[in-house]
């Protein structure tokens, strides 16, 4: 029998191998895991239609909010992280028409790391090639048991690939560098690092120095004697691969000493990095955005005019209260972002598009519910090393996809 | 889990045999391995005085009760279905190498391991090389869950 896959839009990694089934009249969902199960199965609170607090039609709703973006002189457009390459392709459309500033989650998360692989400044590869060759394996400032529960078993550590079909015990080595003791770190057993936190920088500079033949030396508990061992490892790589989390990005003023160290061990041999990022679809409104502007996000139109900086950031956006309406797609700032900050939203009329209830939408003006693409609509989207998906539709629903809401406002305004 | 010495302390200490063991520990030894069943040392039941002992034990040993025939234990609310146990298994591997042994979901019924609406599940247990006379210990299945869901008992 002919098996059907579908394509988890949990986190992203985006999982195809999905299988649904009925079983005494209950749907059970196949090979995804916790995270992807919990999210398929759709959000518990789903957002209502409304214009200002009452129920709406989507008609009324999507008239508002027309309204809303076309008497404001500078809106913000926010978010897009869960939403399909359509969708987001809209929405810049939208921020050209209406001058707004647009950004997304990776202006404080995974943006440096991706755009430094779109300006080609670090090396980077696909998943399905971590899968097949990949010896070395680095979790760095991530724990991807936790955020990318599937990464380890499907693409990571442990599958057989093409050329590593002795398998995690004897063809490939985890190493994890952390703060704490994380559950990936369990796994990775001696190969754990741990350094202070914002020690990233350093460690990653000793490293390049271990590499280059001088002796490391750290202001903390590693010994040059085993970080010499760490680079010795690391530069026997056929297939090197370091996956990136927040940790990194977060604790470093800048990604030189990272790009430095890829740079060490490309000359000795093949690394790459990855971006460990969190929303499905993140990377697909980064490569959009580059395509159309040069950059991956915090851009602000004025009419052919582009500008682009913090200046332009979401934080900073809010922080200045220069936007005086507010556009926020399948994202939650104000659980994301600092409270007092995001607590401006409410001091504009926001719209808000998103399958489920979230803290941001019940400070919104505007609410409209929107399908879950891959679940209740088809759709595209960039996984996190760059490849373009297919998404499929899983059930039935009456629900608008986030596209088509988009194009809608666009021809109301 | 228990281990055999909080057992043991629960037990009478008593070394009277009626359980067929020749000591309380051995009992004690029995009852983790499941060949014996704690209703088997029948001053327990019968004495009042362990009674309290009695409810003690049995939520001790009650989880290796529910174990499958190979002693094999998922606590399903630690399970998170990341699928590490799934593809390190190597039953699975031999039995479906492109499938469960690549990371991917499985194509045949003969995997021992699968996560069915995000928690994993067992089935074909008598394939489990932990199964039958000739049992060898693995492990593939405990060492890389990193929940530590899964259990031998
Ligand atoms: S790892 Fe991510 S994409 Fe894969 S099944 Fe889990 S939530 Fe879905
Ligand atoms: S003990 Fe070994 S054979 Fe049995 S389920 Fe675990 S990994 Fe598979
Ligand atoms: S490794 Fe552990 S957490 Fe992961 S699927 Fe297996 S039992 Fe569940």
């Amino acid at each position: 029998m002919e098996r059907e896959y579908h394509v988890c839009t949990g986190c992203a990694l985006l999982c195809d191998d999905i299988e649904l089934r009925e079983e005494e009249n209950k749907t059970i969902i196949d090979s995804a895991c916790r995270k992807g199960v919990a999210w398929i199965k759709n959000c518990q609170h789903p957002l209502e239609c409304t214009v200002d607090a009452k129920d709406a039609t989507p008609q009324d709703a999507i008239e508002k909010a027309a309204e809303i973006l076309k008497n404001a002189k500078k809106p913000l457009i926010f978010g897009m992280g869960n939403s399909s390459l359509k969708a987001q392709e809209k929405a810049i459309e939208l921020a050209k028409k209406t001058n707004a500033c647009i950004d997304d989650t990776s202006s404080f998360c995974q943006g440096p790391i991706v755009e430094a692989i779109l300006n080609d400044k670090i090396k980077s590869c696909t998943l399905d090639e971590v899968r097949d060759k990949a010896d070395i394996i680095v979790y760095w400032g991530c724990d991807p048991s936790n955020s990318h529960p599937r990464h380890l078993s499907k693409f990571s550590y442990f599958p057989r690939g093409k050329m590593r079909q002795r398998g995690w015990e004897e063809d490939r080595t985890a190493i994890a560098i952390d703060v704490r003791k994380s559950d990936t770190a369990i796994i990775c057993e001696d190969n754990f690092y741990q350094i202070p936190p914002k020690a990233d920088a350093e460690f990653a500079m000793a490293l390049t120095e271990a590499l280059s033949g001088k002796v490391p030396k750290v202001t903390f508990g590693i010994k040059p004697k085993e970080i010499l061992e760490l680079a010795n490892i690391l530069k026997k790589a056929e297939f090197g691969v370091i996956f990136a989390g927040l940790g990194v990005v977060y604790s470093m003023h800048d990604l030189s000493p990272m790009e430095n160290l890829l740079e060490a061990l490309n000359k000795k041999t093949d690394f790459h990095l990855m971006p460990m990022v969190g929303q499905y679809n993140m990377r697909g409104f980064n490569h959009l955005l580059f395509d159309k502007t040069g950059y991956i996000n915090r851009v602000s139109f004025e009419g052919e005019n582009i500008d682009h900086g913090p200046q332009c950031s979401v934080v900073e956006v809010l922080k200045e209260k220069k936007a005086d309406a507010a556009l926020i797609m399948g994202s939650d700032p104000l659980s994301s972002l600092p409270g007092s900050i995001a607590a401006n939203l409410k001091e504009i009329p926001t719209i808000v598009i998103d399958p489920c209830k979230t803290f941001t939408s019940q400070i919104a003006d505007v609410t409209i519910p929107a399908a879950v693409t891959g679940v209740e609509c088809k759709g595209e989207a960039i996984r996190m090393d760059g490849v373009e998906i297919e998404l499929k539709q899983m059930k039935e629903s009456d629900k608008m996809a986030d596209a088509d809401i988009l194009e809608k406002i666009m021809e109301a305004i | 889990m228990a281990n055999a010495m909080e057992i043991y302390q629960l037990l009478p200490k008593t070394n009277c045999k009626k359980c067929g063991k020749s000591s309380c520990m051995a009992f004690a030894a029995a009852l983790l391995s499941r060949e014996k069943n704690l209703d088997e040392c029948t001053p327990m039941l019968e004495e009042e005085k362990y009674s309290e002992n009695y409810t003690k034990l049995k939520g001790l040993v009650s989880p290796a009760e529910q174990a499958s025939e190979t002693g094999m234990i998922v606590h399903e609310d630690r399970c998170i279905g990341c699928g590490n146990c799934v593809v390190a298994c190597p039953v699975n591997v031999a039995e479906d190498p492109k499938g469960a042994g690549s990371g991917n979901a499985p194509t045949n019924e003969r995997v021992i391991l699968k996560v069915e609406d995000g928690v994993v599940r067992l089935s074909n247990v008598e394939d489990c090389r932990r199964f039958g006379e000739n049992k060898r210990l693995c492990s593939g299945c405990i060492v890389t869950c990193p929940t530590k869901a899964i259990e031998f008992v």
